[in-house]
């Protein structure tokens, strides 16, 4: 039996979630359910009223198109090294910028300056450096003679990938160290003074006691991170367009969906994507609950 | 087991000045403890030993080797904090056992000097727990225990005893002095309580603004400060000042102060008197005009096992007293007199130094005594 008060505070609960629950109905579980529903029609998009219920047929197109799959492949790819890379060498510069070295505080502006540019600026800056013809790139490349003539980054297929990995890499890095420097500051330095005292060496404090003390946080950077590139779209679009070879999942939506004018194939595919990202949440969410009953409190 | 010598130690943070010129013998197997009030550089002084903190100028010396520019993990030393700085991911007997890891021990090796530690410290049922399942007590045993293992020459101990309440801080002090006893280590400890100072302490550094005061046993610095702030730093309630007027004549000299105060004293220095002090436990309470103070009765504070009365003197003075016994039969407000031996009664001059008289030799010999 709740008492008044309880049933009171309940109420006021409500209440002051109600907003915030109204405008995600608006703004996200609308059009979730729109896309839902034509992902079982086939409506085109210039006239999507005219539409009749076909099934599950569209999933069906979608899974059987090697385009698709490619596009899988492809955002699977980025997002793993792509990640893997910006975490690694996010910690390695979050450690650096930690210590008390001269000249931190200008470092620590500096490094945001590649996240703090527009997706499109930045990728844009480096397909001129990196033109085949006059990027500043190739520019280097042949001047201190590393090769007789440029090479094609952005034009050859297989380096295609590796450039938007590149890219993505040089403008998400300094998301990854401000996140992990925020971990790391919180860390009680005592309990390094202790392991310094102790004679610990540093990378056995590192191994040790860091890196398991900053296990949450970077699971949560991780999983933002993920979570990002797993949609990414604008990147690879400004730079490659809808080639093939750099081609992601949220790509090959919008491909469908607004070139083709498929709104039925579209909102299938989106609908994939959704449940991919929406699978792949809940099992990292799921592992750091896992990880955080044992690292948090001191 | 080594000795500890600083040599001219002086620390600034910035412009700061935290530690100024700090000269400071302690013996092998000593346990010396700095108290001061907060911010006078006592925590610092401790760091700077322990190499957690680099010198600005001067030497630290263990066992006679200059240690100045050697990094804290080789000086020797095990350092207790008063956070307890536990690892928070670890078991309790891997946190009693991390720093043995890098030694090249055995795994049985490294368990059996970690249960033998736990057992020392009772906490060895705990051994399978992390930190934050344990209570304040018990993190500050594991602590202990970490140092304990390593067996360092030198423990130190920044205020370990501050986040505990009464009960614990009183049993964990009494574990302290009787692992001082049995492993006749060299501890220093720092903290700001001076029931734990007084305790523990072979001998007592004092400081205050990064200098030191005084340093000496407990019983010197009670009997015998050097000057004032030792004099009001040491004992509690603290020492009740006034300040007073002097007539010198030859040896002689005649006190006048508020509340009717005329003393004659014989002074056996140089120096004139410009304040006096005496302990509230050395003053007893007499009939108005019978004392050698009077003052009105303001406050009256029962805390069971002994009696606070607060004597307000001159407008902005009160003295406190401390009776065995109530009050209860005088009202407040009425006029008291204070009266104490004479031997209880502290001269200083006009810049806090204390001034020996006829009498206060006596007490000197006394603390001297108690030391022997």
């Amino acid at each position: 039996m709740k008492t008044r008060l309880e049933r009171r505070e309940h109420r006021s609960g409500l209440l002051f979630v109600a907003p915030l629950i109204a405008v995600l109905i608006l703004v996200a579980g609308w059009p979730l359910a729109r896309t839902l529903y034509f992902s079982l029609t086939d409506a085109y998009l210039d006239d999507s009223a005219n539409h009749v219920l076909v099934g599950f047929s569209n999933f069906v197109e979608v899974a059987g198109d090697p385009v698709w799959w490619r596009a899988v492949r492809n955002t699977l790819i980025f997002t793993t090294i792509s990640v893997a890379i910006e975490t690694v060498l996010g910690l390695a510069i979050a450690l650096l910028v930690h210590q008390a070295i001269p000249g931190r505080g200008l470092v620590r502006a500096a490094i945001l300056v590649p996240w703090a540019m527009p997706v499109v600026v930045s990728t844009k800056i480096w397909e001129w450096m990196l033109n085949d013809q006059f990027g500043v790139v190739n520019r280097a490349i042949v001047g201190l003679g590393f090769a007789d003539h440029g090479v094609a980054w952005t034009a050859n297929g297989s380096l295609l990938l590796g450039v938007v990995i590149f890219i993505d890499v040089w403008m998400t890095t300094p998301f990854m160290v401000l996140l992990i420097l925020a971990g790391l500051q919180i860390l009680p330095e005592e309990i390094f003074e202790a392991a310094e005292v102790d004679g610990i060496p540093w990378w056995k404090r590192l191994w040790s006691i860091t890196l398991p003390l900053l296990a949450p946080t970077i699971g949560v950077a991780v999983l933002f991170r993920v979570l990002d590139a797993l949609r990414m779209f604008d990147l690879a679009y400004v730079l490659a367009g809808a080639n093939v070879n750099a081609m992601t999942m949220s790509i090959y939506a919008r491909d469908r969906l607004i070139n083709n004018q498929e709104l039925g194939v579209g909102s299938a595919a989106s609908t994939m994507v959704f449940l991919l990202i929406a699978f792949v949440a809940i099992f990292i969410v799921g592992a750091l609950r896992l990880d955080r009953s044992g690292a948090t409190e001191r | 087991m080594a000795s500890v010598a600083l040599r001219s130690v002086s620390k600034s943070f910035g412009h700061v000045p935290v530690i100024n010129d700090v000269n400071l013998e302690i013996a092998d197997g000593e346990l010396v403890v700095f108290v001061g009030p907060s911010g006078c550089g006592k925590s610092t002084l401790l760091r700077l030993i322990a190499g957690l903190v680099p010198v600005g100028a001067g030497d630290v010396v263990i066992d006679g080797e200059v240690v100045t520019d050697i990094p804290a993990s080789k000086r020797g030393i095990a350092f207790v904090f008063q956070s307890y700085a536990l690892y928070p991911h670890m078991t309790i007997a891997r946190n009693i056992g991390f720093a043995l890891e890098t030694l090249g021990l055995s795994r049985q090796e490294i368990d059996a000097k970690v249960a033998e530690v736990a057992v020392t410290l009772k906490i060895d049922h705990l051994l399978a727990r992390r930190p934050r399942e344990l209570s304040g007590g018990q993190r500050q045993r594991v602590a202990i225990g970490r140092a304990l293992v390593r067996q360092p020459e030198v423990f130190l101990f920044d205020e370990p005893l501050s986040n505990l309440d009464s009960d614990l801080r009183m049993e964990m002090r009494m574990e302290i002095a009787k692992l001082h006893a049995n492993l006749a280590a060299t501890m220093i400890y720092v903290t700001h309580d001076q029931v734990e100072a007084m305790t523990l302490a072979d001998r007592i550094v004092v400081l205050n603004k990064g200098c030191i005061e005084q340093i000496g046993t407990p019983q010197q610095l009670y009997h015998a400060p050097q000057n004032r702030f030792v004099a009001g730093f040491i004992g509690s309630p603290r020492m009740n000042f006034t300040a007073v007027s002097a007539n010198v004549s030859g040896a002689s000299c005649h006190l006048m102060g508020p509340g009717n105060l005329s003393l004659d004293v014989a002074i056996t220095g140089p120096g004139v008197p410009a304040e006096i002090g005496v302990r509230p436990e050395a003053l007893s309470i007499a009939a108005a005009r019978q004392g050698k103070l009077t003052g009105t009765l303001e406050r009256l504070e029962d805390l069971g096992h002994e009696h606070l009365a607060y004597v307000r003197i001159a407008p902005e003075t009160a003295w406190s007293v401390r009776l065995p016994n109530s009050l209860a039969r005088t009202a407040l407000g009425t006029s008291i007199g204070l009266d104490w031996r004479f031997e209880d009664l502290f001269l200083f001059d006009k810049d806090g130094h204390r001034l020996d008289h006829s009498l206060s030799h006596e007490r000197s010999a006394a603390a001297n005594g108690a030391l022997a």
